[in-house]
């Protein structure tokens, strides 16, 4: 049986692939493309007969299947629905990375599957607390709730915004220039800054569309997302291309770093690095950068 | 005697000559002594060289028991021809103990296994061969051994005289009254008929078949009238919709694009790519889509092919038509576009098995070839290729232009999935070795890249770039651990088929399989 390292709360998850747990030709071996995380549906993509025998497919890839680095998520059926207790079971059994917590609108809800989580945990002698969690919010209302739901708890890593429920609710659809859906994505990442955890975009559905696949990745980037999820592991590579850092980013990022460990070992709290100020509030984003760059293949120092 | 590539030849085979593998380019240098055909004269005039019937054609040509008949497949799948002649000399004349030498047999060609079983055929010679021929054969009931070649080394032993043709065959798309032979212009159209140029002319007798009759001179001709004794018209030579295909389409299969990216990425990183790059590519998925990709390197770079070579089809002749692509010159075209083209858009011609491949003669143009993208049944650690017999050790493929291009580009580039439904591609030891593992530099899998370690400077150009890869074993071991390590074939003493490397040695030997016992 495959035994999964712990996971991390906070690593790179600039691409986060959704695919049915149903299905072995997809879920055999989602990492050879190279995503940072893969999102395994026991949700909206099984038929509602279906569920019991995605939950088997699951737990079978999960304690059968080497997903190496590649991190791996579990969306789970709504709180609204019967499943979402056995599904929860199935992932901490398996030892899932993390689990999505579909159509999420209160801090409340993320405390119930934590409950329920934990409960698991010990059911199946895992180690309290390994499992992370994420919540989805796919309406206003957990949009309005947002910063609640992101603190809720120390297993959350990040919240993320599901389009296509979103868009309905506020009666409103795709839009080229991101109008629809601008304040939900604004308040959810100012949330999630707020409280600490990371942030991901919906999904981009018509894989026909490159330019407007393009634009709405530049537009996650400039709003300041961590990552994005995607139906087909064709929309990777232009991801991790517009979350690279550019070479000239690195560059000062590693000045940065690297001036800040030799004067903070002289005592020295500001300093000035390329003719720009810099103090000890500029470290971790510069850190960030690295460990960016190192992900990308753009940085092979060790300050990060 | 063991050769380079680790295989055991008997012998008995080892006679008049001939030697095993020694390594590529083994021959590069030594002489080779043309042998010519025997060609009857026509002197006196004659409006038409046109008879009733293939058996007439045959009885014109003095055929009788023992010969050689050639075939080409430029109709592949869906070609007539070939079971046409055999039927008239087999069940019309009574022939017997005959010998086909053929470009490539297939599925098309199941009717032929009926008389291989009967001993009316005693010899294959083909650089493919699937479907009912490759069973019996397989099986044990061809009563000499079959010779596989490439399609470059086919042409070198007919020129030889390894293998002597009395009666060569053409299945024209058209032809005139006295045998100037085209691959466009009737119904069957199939484009090139470059493997059957080197037949021509090196045949004792040409019979040309066609199901359109064209006007004098059918010009300009690809087989030409003064190397044909007869025109044979029939109703038919082929089913078109089997002989080429609608446009190939690029895949869209993500794990196809992925290694088709990198495959693209690969030939990126090397020094041979730079304006003026040659290359040829197969119309597998992988290999047809590292076209999508390699095009965007060129125009990143702002550079452009000057050729490309192969079996071609639509995505060349779009690179042709767009101007990213100097010339396109092919010994088979695959699809409608690719058939449209041919002779017809400016700088897309055609040219012969001999000029594409052949080893012997004093520069094909594979010699010339920069990279090549290549598909693989099996490859092992030594980076051996099998792409004739499959898992269950049954002759099931086609060697073509591979080993032939392998041996001539600088970069040869190997594409394939780490595994097909249960079996591992990459394995410890492939069934057959089609092409030796010395003319095969990188491996591109789903998995991840191996680079040959006999091509050091190819390592540091993907260090250079930054593209992983990891050894041939890691991902042999992988595909292990996916599907399991199968055990290996069992075989009698028997050898049904002979594998001749391209240059004339012996690269291994097919043996008869033991019938499978649960």
């Amino acid at each position: 049986m495959i035994r999964r390292p712990k996971p991390e709360r906070f690593r790179l998850r600039r691409t986060m692939m959704f695919m049915n747990a149903q299905k072995p030709g997809l879920i055999k071996d989602a990492y050879i493309y190279g995503c940072d995380s893969i999102m395994l549906d026991l949700e909206d993509a099984v038929a509602e007969n279906q569920k019991d025998a995605a939950r088997f497919s699951l737990y079978h890839a999960l304690t059968t299947i080497d997903y190496g680095a590649t991190e791996v998520i579990v969306r789970i059926n709504g709180l609204d629905t019967p499943h979402w207790q056995e599904d929860i079971r199935v992932c901490v059994a398996g030892g899932a990375d993390g689990i999505r917590i579909a159509k999420c609108e209160s801090a409340q809800d993320v405390h119930t599957v934590e409950a329920a989580v934990e409960a698991a945990e010990k059911e199946f002698g895992v180690e309290v607390g390994r499992t992370l969690l994420m919540a989805a919010l796919e309406s206003p209302k957990g949009i309005l709730n947002a910063y609640e739901i992101c603190a809720a708890s120390d297993r959350m890593f990040g919240v993320a915004i599901s389009g296509g429920d979103f868009r309905k609710c506020l009666q409103t659809s795709f839009q080229r220039d991101g109008v629809d859906m601008l304040v939900a994505r604004g308040q959810m990442l100012i949330a999630a800054r707020a409280a600490g955890i990371q942030c991901f975009d919906t999904v981009f559905t018509d894989l026909d569309d490159e330019e407007g696949f393009r634009a709405e990745v530049l537009q996650n980037k400039a709003m300041g997302f961590d990552g994005k999820s995607l139906i087909n592991p064709k929309q990777i590579r232009l991801v991790h291309e517009v979350f690279a850092p550019t070479e000239k980013e690195v560059r000062q990022a590693e000045a940065v770093v690297r001036a800040f460990v030799e004067q903070s070992a002289a005592g020295v709290g500001v300093f000035t690095v390329n003719g720009k100020m810099i103090d000890v509030a500029f470290i971790p984003g510069a850190q960030r950068t690295l460990r960016l760059a190192k992900a990308c293949g753009m940085y092979e120092g060790d300050l990060v | 005697m063991i050769n380079a590539v680790g295989r055991e030849i008997p012998e008995e085979l080892l006679v008049n000559g001939k030697e095993v593998y020694q390594g590529k380019y083994y021959m590069d240098g030594k002489y080779l002594q043309k042998a010519a055909p025997r060609n009857r004269r026509y002197e006196k005039p004659a409006e038409s060289k046109i008879v009733e019937t293939i058996a007439d054609a045959l009885k014109q040509c003095g055929a009788k028991d023992g010969m050689t008949f050639s075939f080409h497949h430029h109709l592949r799948n869906g070609d007539f021809v070939a079971n046409m002649v055999m039927q008239a000399a087999v069940e019309e004349l009574g022939l017997k103990d005959l010998t086909i030498a053929a470009t490539s047999l297939g599925e098309a060609h199941d009717p032929i296994a009926d008389y291989i079983e009967q001993g009316k055929v005693v010899g294959i010679q083909t650089s493919g061969i699937r479907g009912r021929v490759g069973d019996v054969v397989s099986h044990g009931a061809l009563k000499t051994p079959a010779i596989i070649r490439s399609h470059g080394g086919r042409p070198r032993a007919i020129e030889a005289g390894e293998v002597h043709i009395d009666i060569a065959f053409v299945a024209a798309p058209t032809s005139d009254c006295v045998g100037n032979c085209r691959g466009i212009g009737g119904k069957s159209n199939c484009g090139s008929l470059g493997y059957a140029m080197t037949d021509a002319k090196y045949a004792d007798h040409v019979v040309v078949v066609t199901d359109c009759l064209v006007d004098f001179p059918n010009f300009p001709a690809s087989v030409e009238a003064i190397d044909v004794d007869a025109v044979v018209v029939v109703d038919s030579i082929g089913n078109p919709k089997k002989i080429a295909s609608a446009a190939a389409r690029i895949s869209q299969n993500p794990r196809d694009l992925m290694m088709a990216e990198n495959v693209a990425k690969v030939i990126a990183s090397t020094p041979y790519f730079k304006e003026g790059f040659s290359f040829q590519t197969g119309v597998g998925g992988p290999s047809l889509a590292a076209n999508l990709f390699l095009e965007k390197y060129m125009d990143e770079r702002g550079i452009k092919m000057g050729w490309a070579i192969g079996g071609i089809c639509g995505p060349m002749v779009e690179l042709l038509k767009k101007g990213k692509v100097g010339k396109v010159i092919d010994v088979q075209d695959f699809d409608l576009d690719a058939v449209n083209s041919i002779n017809q858009t400016p700088g897309h011609y055609e040219m012969s098995a001999s000029q594409y491949a052949n080893p012997a003669n004093k520069g094909a143009f594979v010699n010339k070839l920069d990279f090549v993208v290549l598909a693989a049944l099996e490859i092992d650690t030594g980076f051996n290729v099998n792409v004739l017999t499959g898992s269950d050790g049954v002759l099931r493929g086609a060697p073509g232009g591979h080993p032939d291009t392998a041996a001539g580009s600088k970069v040869c580039i190997i594409v394939t999935p780490l595994t097909r439904g249960r079996m591992a591609t990459v394995c410890e030891k492939v069934v057959t070795v089609t092409t030796p593992g010395d003319c095969v530099d990188v491996l591109v899998t789903d998995y991840g890249i191996a680079v040959n370690p006999l091509r050091p400077d190819l390592i540091e150009c993907l260090d250079k770039a930054g593209i992983p890869h990891v050894t041939i074993e890691s991902l042999k071991e992988k595909a292990y651990s996916l599907v399991g390590r199968p055990d290996d074939l069992e075989w009698e003493d028997k050898v049904v088929a002979v594998l001749e490397a391209r240059d004339g040695t012996i690269l291994d030997v097919v043996r008869k399989i033991k019938p499978l016992e649960l």
